[in-house]
């Protein structure tokens, strides 16, 4: 019950950000640095999510070659800068992990 | 030469459908993090049509799994998502002269991918368009939209990706429970994240972001109930912000602040 509550309430929250401008506060313009701010959130959050899972899976740091996740995310970043693409360092960095002992 | 509501809708769903095609994997992996979390399969649906927001699901699972306190999941995903801000104020403008529930409608096919194609087609202004009546209630300049099927486009997008999205989840589900942990399924997520992360390093400011998010992160991490991931957040904005604040470039005129007053 606590897991649908937990649902229900993540959507309320996504859907009221959506409807914000476009249908309940219509005439707010965002000011320039909540603009510029905004920009920002993407890049913010998505690294705050990966970096950890690259640098310390399991809990804890190991920044040593013989952190297999850190080197597969390494080659998927680089994989990533190349192809400018979202799907190739998924498929890339999983082989990598996979043949890694 | 005109346009019709349904020749829209059609061209909406067309533009959708490349990154309709490069988001089918992530709703499969979707499905697999959200049993592998310990979702039951029928919740991990319905947040697919509940939330229908891929990188907040992905974190959502992840907190759930771990018995995070309502409060904070809530705040995380308000955290995550609040960039959709900037998407409803984009079409705004454009939806003005439309009913309450055309914009309902549209805000909840507002997400990242759909907002990217259909903004592109709001601001492609069509020969046929001249023709039309202007709406009076646009005042800016730059965003003088005459009367267009425009939003059926949008609509078409919207509803592309919410089929695909949904479809993608059942099969993650399907697959969810067939797949050994030994795999290591769980890795996809970081690197759909670098897939997504990546192609947004366009600048300095960006990748001063992307850093100082990282090492806060990393830095934070003994905070209960994954808080660094707020912090770490804010700290990136902060960064990003202040770097792109010292090489700033005029915003567009639209964007310029304008505190205007509710009546």
């Amino acid at each position: 019950m606590t897991l649908w509550l937990a649902v229900i309430g993540m959507g309320i929250i996504t859907y009221v950000i959506r409807l914000s401008l476009l249908g309940i506060w219509e005439r707010v313009e965002l000011t320039a640095v909540t603009h510029r701010a905004l920009k920002f959130v993407p890049i913010a959050v998505l690294s705050a999510i990966l970096v950890p899972e690259l640098v310390m899976p399991g809990g804890t740091i190991n920044l040593s070659l013989g952190n297999g996740r850190l080197i597969a995310g390494l080659i998927a970043i680089a994989v990533a800068w190349k192809s400018q693409d979202a799907f190739w360092p998924v498929v890339v960095g999983m082989i990598v992990l996979w043949l890694l002992p | 030469m005109t346009t019709t509501p349904r020749a829209e809708f059609w061209a909406g769903v067309r533009a959708e459908l490349p990154i309709l095609v490069g988001g089918i994997p992530f709703g499969i992996i979707y499905g697999v993090l959200a049993l592998a979390a310990g979702l039951p399969p029928l919740l991990a649906q319905a947040m697919s049509a509940i939330v229908f927001a891929g990188s907040a699901q992905f974190i959502g699972v992840q907190l759930m799994a771990t018995g995070t306190p309502l409060a904070i999941l809530w705040l995380t995903t308000f955290v995550v998502n609040i960039r959709h801000m900037l998407y409803s104020a984009s079409v705004a403008p454009y939806t003005r002269h439309l009913s309450r529930p055309w914009r309902w409608l549209l805000a909840y096919l507002l997400t990242d991918e759909a907002f990217v194609v259909g903004i592109l087609h709001y601001e492609k202004r069509e020969e046929w368009d001249a023709d039309l009546p202007d709406i009076p209630d646009l005042q800016h300049g730059a965003n003088r939209q005459p009367v267009s099927p425009k939003h059926y486009y949008l609509l078409g997008a919207g509803l592309a990706l919410w089929l695909g999205w949904q479809l993608s989840t059942a099969v993650g589900i399907f697959l969810g429970t067939q797949i050994p942990d030994s795999w290591g399924l769980d890795f996809t997520l970081a690197l759909t994240f670098i897939g997504m992360a990546v192609p947004l390093l366009k600048n300095r400011p960006t990748v001063a972001a992307a850093i100082t998010a990282g090492i806060v992160a990393v830095a934070a991490h003994q905070l209960p109930y994954q808080l660094s991931l707020i912090a770490a957040t804010l700290a990136g904005i902060a960064v990003g912000v202040w770097l792109d604040n010292r090489t700033a470039t005029p915003l567009p005129t639209p964007y310029v602040a304008q505190e205007e007053s509710n009546p």
